[in-house]
């Protein structure tokens, strides 16, 4: 099946078995590695990508279903020249050991900051319908959906907390 | 994966007529439980009919002070509404517990009712599950059953219903709209929507063959409090035990039963003056154990009580 996906900026057009997920067809079909397959069933987060500006796990999701979407990759948010902040973040705080979840803890972590901007209220959240302060608390329940097994949790933690101040 | 073909649909009529007339068609929305299974091949759609981008997403006010909100929107997007945050504390309660915010992001209104159990012997192809392979038998009666139903559960299944959301919608005393083949639309209470197993626990819905949920309709908000509580084995993105939905006076439990449970024996028992904790040992009465599962009577007559008790402020 034809699918028309805009990948970082580019608009990718690919030639589909339907049974293609968004995540083969970054890693197989458009060599974007960087976005890790890890349990390839939506468990672990090691495949998040931002899909119009919102993280999923692109393992659960087909190619085909994004066709006229905008998808954001690891190798979209910065270079190796010009780093995110995130990923700086991530550096500066040793928020890794194998490197492996990365990615998608790094695209997951842009994605909180969006959501606890835009009042999007979590399983941490006390007051529904007041603003979110960006406590360790939330931190860690917002980013449940991405494991990492080296357990560099505390650092992740502390990166989040740096680019959400060096973003602000 | 097994192969299967794949069509965008043009309008909800489209998609229940193509859901109809197609061989092995299935609807696919979020598709975050749906392609799971299908990885594992307990799913086998030989065709899907994308429903995800039909303009039915929208959370509207309804003339009766409540709020209909479509099929196709997000759990997230439910859940972070400023009128269901203020109004329905209960439903953003009970979505934020579920899942992950990237499941969240992608999962549906109507898939997440439609979502299937999570029990081990209907993921495990080499072992009997009568959900999966009708008469295959039950691996869990003897087996791994420690969070199996305690309620309404058949010697042909023991599984629970996951959902977190459809507990808060059912104590919200929700309804459902559908769009059926025929061009029929029909509207009826979300807790007649799913099955008790019985002799057919393959049969989850009392849906028809190609009928789409298009809104689930919340009626204005009960007077009194709302809670949702849920007990699971880690504190964060792990299935749930057991959880209750407390709304006024209206009681639901989750993860006890084939289908989000209506606890109408403890509302009646609330009605009549009983404290929460008699009213809690009232609607489990009729509960039973299998094996090791014995645990979750007790643990949710406890939650149950301390969550009506909180709904109510007495603690």
């Amino acid at each position: 099946m034809k699918t028309t996906i805009t990948v970082n900026g580019a608009a990718r057009t690919l030639d589909l078995d339907p049974r293609t997920t968004l995540l083969d067809a970054l890693r197989e079909h458009l060599r974007l590695t960087g976005s890790k397959k890890g349990c390839d069933h939506g468990q672990c987060g090691a495949c998040t990508v931002l899909v119009n500006g919102l993280r999923i796990n692109a393992c659960l999701s087909l190619a085909v279903m994004h066709d006229g979407d905008e998808v954001t990759t690891i190798e979209g948010l910065g270079s190796p020249e010009k780093l995110h902040p995130m990923q700086q973040a991530f550096l500066t705080e040793d928020a890794f050991q194998c490197g492996y979840c990365t990615p998608g803890q790094i695209c997951s972590a842009v994605a909180l900051l969006g959501e606890v901007e835009a009042g999007w209220p979590s399983q941490a959240t006390q007051d529904l319908t007041g603003k979110v302060a960006l406590t360790d608390e939330e931190i860690r329940e917002r980013m449940s959906g991405n494991i990492c097994r080296c357990s560099a949790y505390p650092q992740i933690v502390a990166a989040i907390k740096r680019a959400a101040g060096a973003l602000a | 994966m097994r192969p299967f073909t794949y069509e965008r649909a043009r309008d909800p009529q489209a998609a229940v007529k193509a859901a109809a007339e197609t061989p092995g068609a299935r609807f696919l929305a979020g598709g975050t439980n749906l392609l799971d299974l299908m990885k594992l091949e307990i799913e086998r759609p030989q065709h899907l009919i994308d429903v995800g981008r039909l303009p039915l997403g929208q959370v509207e006010e309804t003339p009766e002070g409540g709020l209909r909100i479509g099929s196709m929107a997000s759990n997230t997007a439910l859940a972070a509404d400023a009128r269901v945050r203020s109004r329905y504390p209960v439903l953003t309660q009970a979505i934020v517990a579920g899942g992950s915010p990237q499941l969240r992001n992608k999962a549906t209104t109507g898939g997440n009712l439609l979502q299937r159990t999570r029990c081990a012997y209907f993921y495990d192809t080499s072992k009997p599950c009568n959900k999966r392979e009708p008469g295959s038998g039950c691996g869990a009666l003897e087996g791994l059953n420690r969070n199996a139903a305690i309620l309404g559960a058949s010697h042909a299944c023991i599984a629970t219903h996951p959902s977190d959301m459809a507990v808060a919608l059912v104590a919200l005393d929700a309804r459902v709209e559908t769009l059926a083949p025929d061009g029929d639309a029909r509207e009826f209470p979300l807790m007649e929507l799913h099955r008790l197993p019985g002799e057919t626990p393959e049969v989850e819905t009392h849906l028809i063959r190609g009928e789409l949920i298009t809104a689930v309709v919340l009626p204005p908000p009960p007077e009194g409090g709302q809670v949702y509580r849920k007990v699971r084995d880690r504190a964060s993105y792990a299935a749930g035990l057991a959880s209750v939905a407390v709304a006024g006076g209206r009681v639901a439990l989750g993860m006890v039963a084939h289908k989000p449970w209506r606890a109408a024996e403890a509302e009646a028992a609330l009605a009549g003056g009983a404290s929460p904790e008699a009213a809690m040992d009232a609607e489990l009465a009729s509960a039973s154990e299998t094996g090791r599962n014995g645990f979750k009577i007790t643990l949710t007559a406890r939650l149950g009580a301390a969550a009506i008790a909180e709904a109510k402020g007495t603690r």
